[in-house]
């Protein structure tokens, strides 16, 4: 773990100043190092080496899929053979309209679905079409599978660092 | 509190040097000194045109954040999917319970037996299972915890 040896209490200060999103200006860089009181060129390196150790993500723009017309924004859930799972859902997480990918915990009785993969579509027709690549792609090693339409969110506020 | 979003929000038309920003840019953002200028090198454009289209798309909802994606979860504290199977005729007022703790982050309703979907974030493991159980005795509706075992694929690659 590449992080562990990054200085942890300036990584934190780094996410705090940045976790709304960086200023639009010529250097935002400079102007975040400027609040941190550390140089420019330290900010950049550091982050590039928050990136290496998948802390960041990626720095970029972040699109609301609904504004961009992607309306249907699907849970699917499968129940996958535990032998299989790693590969299969490497596999499925390729797929390009896949956002996110998972494998979670049956609650057997009441829950037996170990693979989650949010898809993404324009229009019915097309999450019908990813769903059914998917299930193509897990074969047999698929027992069953739901899906979880969104129908209202009740809440969002995001994943924020608590300093 | 946040107040419930409708998810029916309208489609936004965009130019196509609006579409080209957003395609060429949601998978990464030069971490360089000056990246406005730079993306405006790769485009043909000025930096000030970047800027000012970054900051019509953020103003227009278009995009929601510009900048840094963190993993917060390496950073930070414990975090689990939760569900809950909700009553239709208590809907309301157990979604009010549930969005009332700080530790819920985001709150989705589903069309599905287990109908409140939720994602709790706590600064450890033994706080996350003391709220997971407070909200199921809270609301005296039956909970999943499925906390992530293997994370496959994070991230967003729609195009504009």
């Amino acid at each position: 773990m590449t992080e562990l040896k990054l200085d942890q209490a300036l990584i934190k200060k780094v996410i705090s100043a940045t976790q709304n999103g960086l200023p639009i200006c010529e250097r935002p860089y400079q102007r975040i190092a400027e609040q941190l009181g550390i140089g420019e060129d330290e900010l950049i390196e550091l982050m590039q080496k928050m990136l290496s150790a998948g802390l960041i993500r990626r720095v970029g723009l972040v699109p609301n899929h609904y504004a961009l017309g992607y309306r249907f924004n699907l849970m699917t859930v499968w129940d996958v053979a535990d032998q299989s799972i790693l590969a299969l859902g490497e596999k499925v997480g390729q797929l390009d309209f896949v956002s996110h990918c998972y494998q979670r915990p049956r609650q057997e009785p009441d829950w037996h679905y170990n693979l989650f993969a949010m898809v993404h579509g324009r229009d019915e027709q097309e999450v019908e079409q990813q769903v059914a690549q998917i299930k193509q792609l897990l074969g047999d090693a698929c027992r069953a599978m739901t899906q979880l339409n969104s129908l209202k969110i009740l809440k969002k506020t995001g994943l924020r660092i608590r300093s | 509190m946040s107040k419930p979003a409708r998810l029916q929000q309208q489609k936004i038309t965009l130019t196509a040097f609006e579409k080209q920003l957003i395609n060429a840019y949601q998978g990464g953002f030069p971490l360089v000194p000056e990246p406005f200028s730079l993306v405006a090198q790769e485009l043909g454009v000025t930096s000030e045109r970047v800027q000012q289209t970054l900051t019509a798309l953020l103003e227009k909802g278009v995009l929601t954040r510009f900048g840094p994606l963190y993993n917060i979860e390496k950073a930070d504290g414990a975090f689990s999917l939760c569900a809950l199977k909700v009553p239709e005729a208590r809907y309301d007022e157990v979604a009010e319970q549930v969005n009332n703790y700080s530790e819920v982050a985001h709150n989705y309703q589903r069309d599905h037996e287990w109908n409140m979907w939720f994602v709790l974030a706590t600064e450890d493991q033994q706080k996350l299972l003391r709220v997971f159980e407070e909200i199921m005795e809270v609301t005296d509706c039956p909970g999943l915890n499925l906390p992530k075992q293997t994370e496959f694929f994070v991230g967003l690659r729609l195009e504009a």
